[in-house]
């Protein structure tokens, strides 16, 4: 890892805990050299290639439908191991037995933990299993991949641009250090008060209960969030509050895992920033912000996909470190 | 991070700011600065609010609720409590239940409500306790957290559905609560009348392991109509040895009477709370009540 890219690695690291991107201050001479390329050639052939390639894209889903289809499958298979009573995965998304092995939630366990001060090893065996888990398959993917609050948002999202589109609305940003201020609070309070306060509001925790217990009051809450989505704030919960969105991320910071930007193809029309739900990740896509030819996405990034959907030339692609050279 | 050429050297592109003052916003930036300030604060206050709110009601609760067994002190218990519903999933009779907003005692956290459904042990296992990740339901209490005198059991309760086993007892070393007879005047043991029919009705939804009719498989109430000349429906039910009985009891004016009496084997499971026939049940589970002699 050579220093320019070791320094975006954390500067994306600060970004996630909420500062926001800023322009980079050194960048490598190959990436430089592109960076001119295109800045002094034909504009206009330039944006007719833009045009090119985005006339001639296949609108895909294919990452989103399967990460639907995950998501999907995961937490229906809480349901009918209840339901059925087949016992495959028992237990709720806070804390479960898969075939009799513990998972547990690293956020529901930090704040047990917190609150309770004392620690049990089947929690610290559930804890470890879901930490490595998520080391290897980056972090935030469980945001995107298994959280059923994220589909449920993802949807309201779906109607914020519709209203948006139709000027009803307008998207009204939040500071995005907000979430770290969250888990900082949340943390204390669990000290403080000996008892679990955020699980009380946990949209991931309340639908999943929801979805495997049957529906409750507590579900008035998460639909209060979904409202507020909709009308005021994109994505408010998962993008500015959610500090399980943020524990996870702080897992993802040595994944493997990740989206891999290569500068050389891109346009720069931005199309991935405006689907993604944590857009600070893809400042490296603006024209002459890339550090280097090829630049990991950072930490925050929730493996979604759906800019991989979108671009219309490759540029963006799931990647696993160190696994292309093993190959 | 990548596998790029350490030869390439480091190229600044923008020089460092040092002391240069950012040039002055706008009137319209500011106002915009602004307002996402206040949504911030808002937004800040608004999730604040729901977390307190959910937390407040139990810092006021009056009530106690009977936890599931082997659940910790009611602190230690909603501390460790990672409200995953495991518990109520091994149940087979489905006696747990998980807490909603309104019972503003902590979101998803379980407990028993003895009238509707009662703990009668036909998992033979407290499987309850085993089923949990986080130790809020245990065998056997960490060394450092309190045991309040009268909650242990002076022996494991015998279990009578597998008394005839080669091990009879239920892995149990502390109760639930205890088995109060609230309402005597109620009592038809006491008023010396006897009762036939379904113990709670034909719409009663809660289900029972009648060990003589069937050993594995818990049968609803309703299913299971009484015809006795002397009430007697708490004791005939309890799935414990010992726990109670019907004993003749002496008023301060010297008359006798039949009635209930609870023994220190009770664990406060609340079967007799749930069996009793009496419109409002005549006996009740005190919940976390230790045992007084």
């Amino acid at each position: 890892m050579n220093t320019i890219l070791k320094r975006r690695f954390f500067d994306q690291i600060l970004a996630m805990f909420g500062r926001e991107p800023k322009k980079p201050v050194q960048i490598s001479p190959p990436a430089q050299e592109i960076h001119l390329y295109k800045r002094t050639t034909n504009k206009e052939k330039l944006l007719a290639a833009a045009a090119h390639a985005e006339a001639h894209m296949s609108t895909s889903h294919k990452w989103r439908n399967r990460r639907w289809a995950v998501l999907i499958a995961a937490n229906l298979l809480f349901v009918v191991s209840f339901y059925f009573d087949i016992q495959i995965l028992e237990g709720a998304l806070t804390g479960s037995r898969f075939v009799g092995f513990h998972l547990i939630d690293l956020n529901s366990a930090l704040q047990v933990m917190l609150a309770h001060k004392h620690i049990i090893t089947n929690l610290v065996i559930g804890t470890a299993t879901v930490f490595v888990f998520w080391l290897l398959f980056g972090g935030r993917s469980f945001c995107s991949w298994v959280c059923p609050y994220h589909l449920l948002a993802e949807w309201a999202e779906k109607v914020h641009l519709f209203l948006v589109r139709k000027k009803l609305v307008i998207d009204q940003p939040i500071d995005r250090r907000l979430r770290t201020v969250f888990w900082v609070v949340f943390a204390l309070l669990a000290i403080a008060t000996g008892y679990t306060v955020y699980e009380a509001i946990s949209p991931t925790g309340i639908v999943s209960r929801a979805l495997i217990y049957g529906p409750g009051l507590a579900l008035l809450w998460v639909l209060a969030m979904l409202v507020f989505e909709v009308f005021f704030v994109r994505r408010a919960w998962c993008r500015y509050a959610c500090p399980i969105g943020l524990t996870y991320g702080v897992v993802g910071i040595f994944s493997p895992v990740r989206i891999k930007y290569t500068l050389e193809g891109c346009f720069h029309e931005g199309n991935c920033r405006k689907v993604c739900l944590v857009p600070h990740v893809l400042d490296t896509v603006i024209k002459g912000r890339a550090v280097h030819t090829e630049v990991p996405i950072g930490p925050d990034c929730t493996r979604c996909g759906l800019c991989v959907d979108v671009c219309p030339t490759g540029s963006l692609t799931f990647d696993v470190k160190g696994l292309s050279k093993l190959l | 991070m990548e596998p790029d050429k350490p030869e390439d050297e480091p190229v600044p592109v923008a020089k460092p700011t040092g002391k240069v003052k950012p040039p002055p916003l706008s009137l319209s930036k500011r106002q915009a600065l602004r307002r996402k300030f206040l949504r911030t604060v808002l937004l800040t206050g608004g999730v604040l609010g729901a977390a307190l709110s959910g937390y407040l009601p139990m810092v006021y609760a009056r009530r106690q609720r009977l936890r599931p067994p082997g659940a910790l002190e009611e602190k230690d218990f909603l501390a460790s409590c990672i409200k995953c519903g495991q518990c109520v999933q091994v149940c087979p009779v489905q006696a747990i239940k998980l807490a909603d907003l309104v019972d503003g005692f902590g979101v998803g956290v379980p407990h028993i409500d003895a009238r509707d459904q009662a703990c009668d042990f036909s998992c033979d296992a407290v499987q309850c306790i085993l089923a949990c990740p986080t130790g809020a339901l245990t065998y056997t209490k960490p060394e450092f957290l309190p045991v309040r005198q009268g909650t242990q059991l002076a022996a494991k309760p015998i279990l009578l559905a597998k008394e005839k086993d080669a091990e009879p007892t239920l892995n149990l070393k502390e109760r639930m609560g205890v088995a109060r007879l609230t309402r005597p005047e109620l009592c038809l043991a006491i008023k010396g009348k006897g009762f036939k029919g379904q113990a709670r009705g034909a719409a009663f939804k809660g289900r029972m392991r009648y060990f003589k009719v069937d050993r594995w498989k818990p049968i609803p109430v309703a299913e299971h109509p009484y015809d006795v000349a002397e009430c007697d429906l708490c004791v005939r039910e309890c799935p414990l040895k010992g726990a109670i009985s019907i004993e003749t009891v002496y008023a301060p004016d010297g008359t006798q009477r039949k009635s209930p009496v609870v023994h220190e084997p009770c664990v406060g499971c609340g079967v007799c709370e749930m069996i009793c026939p009496t419109e409002t049940a005549s006996i009740e589970i005190v919940p976390r009540e230790v045992w007084r002699t």
